[in-house]
């Protein structure tokens, strides 16, 4: 987890490097005129944009296809053939029949009941996490009294995994809910806190100091040029935090609550409706990959400048 | 905005552009400046004493490592000397302000606010109005031509334009000091030489006190009123020298028989020096 968190750390760190689409553009927009020729030439050129794009990632995305789809078929004869070689295949369902549970699912409005609790966990404890971690990452990367008060107590409490919490969580939260969203919320907090703490920390020198001579204050320092240089870093903080927070919600809903999509896998589990242990293993991966795009893409309008650079 | 209203405000803008004429005594009084203490204790300025006239542009020369950054540093009210006092118009330097413009060699704009932006960030931490911020960055997008570009982000720019919209940033706060450190360093040669004839018709627009530092013997000359040549560890000021060469000035000047023999004199003093901290060193 750590590696995998600094890793992405030095990802947004690097400058981005301008992809096919981009390198494209201009080094200036023209100013958009409205006459109809013109919007019907900004359309082409969009349409030729686009085909581009494709084209470039029309390799990745035929290999991509192929890998899955080989992976399926390996699935499929493993199962149909009930391979049991140290790995037994012999009662895990068929791409088939997951196929069939999951559009019968689709029909079912119980099911939505299911993704919208588990959405409404996450969206709550990530909110919170935000929150307190934007919070306390700045104060550790700006204050030394922030760091050294609450440094010790991230670094102990981050490697304890969400699992370890549930017992602890139950006992001390007065409902279900509440003990789950906690977990959740712990998940994200730890990403989130640490990409703050290090974005903060990274503000250049130089900038703060010709924000000094500029005549700034200490309050129009951090909002001018701090928080925006901590930016990338916080937006990696929260797309990983994001993942996180759904992999702890998960552990929660599989102890404890009646609803959620956790306990939909689980309770298939306990059921013997093994297809739907896989639908549920497939929308969760779903419900956290489209999350993490959705925080991404919120981030984008504030990180406009970097996607500009030559 | 309407046409009207830019051109009108433009106007009033440029009336006071020389706001800051008559401005800009630096006095540096028996400065000196030491990094660390006890054992790692490391002097990088020792007791300096300079005055520098209002409007006068100022060359600091020296081999790199003298503490040019760190004389230019002290004035800006970054770095405190260890002793000695520095006033700007009498009124004593006791951290950056406003009333000193910097700029710096490279990377000091902000990348995530665009060119207009940059320029006006020093008029709206001051307190302007969103109009007067606007009218001001005009005046300045336009003084270093940039007017087409005001919506572009830094990284969008070629180093040489970053480097004006640097100096037009500093210059929208009508400071009384201009400190320059190496700002044309990294850029190329034909670039840097544009950049020179640059700065001189803003400064001489201005009136602005300018002290630029820079190690380059040519762009010294080029550029100064006078030049203060710096010698290294434990970095002084050695040699106090009037440039006679005549105002305004093109690039032609560089071939002027007083050009050259300005620049014989400023090799051999800097040599002399390199030579004694040589066989300081060797001792
Ligand atoms: N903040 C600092 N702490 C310790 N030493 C410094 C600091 N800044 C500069 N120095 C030292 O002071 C000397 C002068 O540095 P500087 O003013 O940057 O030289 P120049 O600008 O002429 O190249 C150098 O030896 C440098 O290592
Ligand atoms: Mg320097």
């Amino acid at each position: 987890m750590q590696k995998a968190l600094r890793e992405t750390v030095a990802y947004t760190a690097s400058p981005p490097s301008a992809g096919p689409a981009q390198a494209a553009h201009p080094p200036v927009d023209a100013p958009p005129k409205s006459d109809g020729s013109q919007a019907a030439r900004s359309v082409q050129a969009a349409v030729t944009h686009a085909l581009a794009a494709l084209r470039g990632n029309a390799y990745g995305l035929a290999v991509g296809t192929l890998g899955l789809f080989i992976g399926i078929v390996l699935w499929h004869l493993a199962t149909t053939h009930s391979v049991d070689f140290y790995v037994n295949f012999a009662n895990v369902p068929p791409p088939v029949q997951v196929l069939d549970a999951l559009i019968r699912h689709l029909q079912d409005l119980r099911f939505y009941v299911h993704i919208q609790v588990s959405v409404q966990r996450i969206a709550t404890g990530f909110l919170l996490a935000t929150l307190l971690g934007v919070l306390l990452g700045t104060l550790m990367g700006r204050s030394r009294l922030g760091r050294a008060l609450f440094y010790p107590y991230i670094e102990v409490l981050r490697p304890i995994p969400a699992v370890a919490w549930i017992p602890l969580a139950i006992l001390m939260w007065p409902t279900d809910e509440a003990s789950i969203v906690y977990i959740t919320f712990l998940g994200a907090l730890f990403p989130i806190v640490i990409n703050t703490m290090h974005g903060v920390e990274q503000a250049p020198e130089v900038l703060v100091r010709a924000a000094k001579s500029l005549g700034a204050s200490r309050m129009q320092i951090f909002w001018h040029v701090i928080f925006p240089s901590a930016l990338p870093s916080i937006t990696t903080g929260l797309a990983v935090g994001m993942g996180v927070s759904w992999f702890s919600l998960l552990a929660g809903e599989i102890i404890s609550g009646q609803y959620g999509i956790g306990y939909f896998t689980w309770n298939a589990y306990s059921l013997i409706n093994y297809p739907d242990i896989i639908v549920g293993m497939l929308v969760t991966g779903a419900l956290g990959t489209i999350s993490t795009y959705l925080v991404r893409l919120g981030a984008r309008p504030l990180l406009k400048w970097q996607r500009k650079a030559r | 905005m309407t046409e009207v209203v830019s051109i009108a405000s433009r106007v009033s803008a440029h009336e006071t552009l020389r706001g800051s004429a008559g401005r800009g005594h630096i006095r540096i009084d028996g400065v000196s400046i030491v990094f660390g203490s006890g054992r790692a204790a490391h002097q990088a300025v020792t007791s300096t004493t300079l005055d520098i006239r209002p409007g006068e542009f100022v060359c600091i020369l020296g081999p790199s490592g003298c503490g040019k950054s760190t004389l230019l540093n002290s004035i800006a009210g970054y770095v405190r000397p260890s002793t000695g006092e520095i006033s700007v118009d009498g009124e004593a330097v006791s951290g950056p302000g406003p009333d000193r413009g910097m700029v710096f060699q490279q990377y000091s704009l902000f990348p995530w606010k665009t060119i207009r932006e940059n320029i006006a960030f020093g008029p709206k931490v001051g307190g302007r109005s969103a109009t007067e911020c606007g009218s001001i960055a005009n005046t300045f997008l336009e003084m270093v031509g940039l007017t087409k570009f005001a919506n572009a982000y830094p990284a969008e720019l070629s180093g040489g334009m970053q480097q004006r919209v640097g100096i037009a940033r500093a210059l929208a706060n009508y400071p009384s000091v201009l400190l320059m450190d190496e700002p044309f360093g990294a850029l190329d040669a034909q670039t840097r030489l544009m950049m020179q004839e640059s700065l001189l018709n803003i400064w001489s627009e201005f009136g602005t006190t300018v002290v630029f530092v820079t190690h380059d013997v040519d762009e010294a000359i080029f550029l100064a009123d006078r030049i203060l040549i710096m010698s290294a560890s434990p970095g002084s000021v050695i040699a106090d020298l009037k440039v006679p060469l005549a105002r305004p000035r093109s690039l032609e000047v560089e071939t002027s028989e007083a050009f050259m023999e300005l620049k014989r004199s400023c090799h051999e003093k800097i040599r002399a020096e390199s030579l004694r901290a040589f066989q300081q060193q060797a001792q």
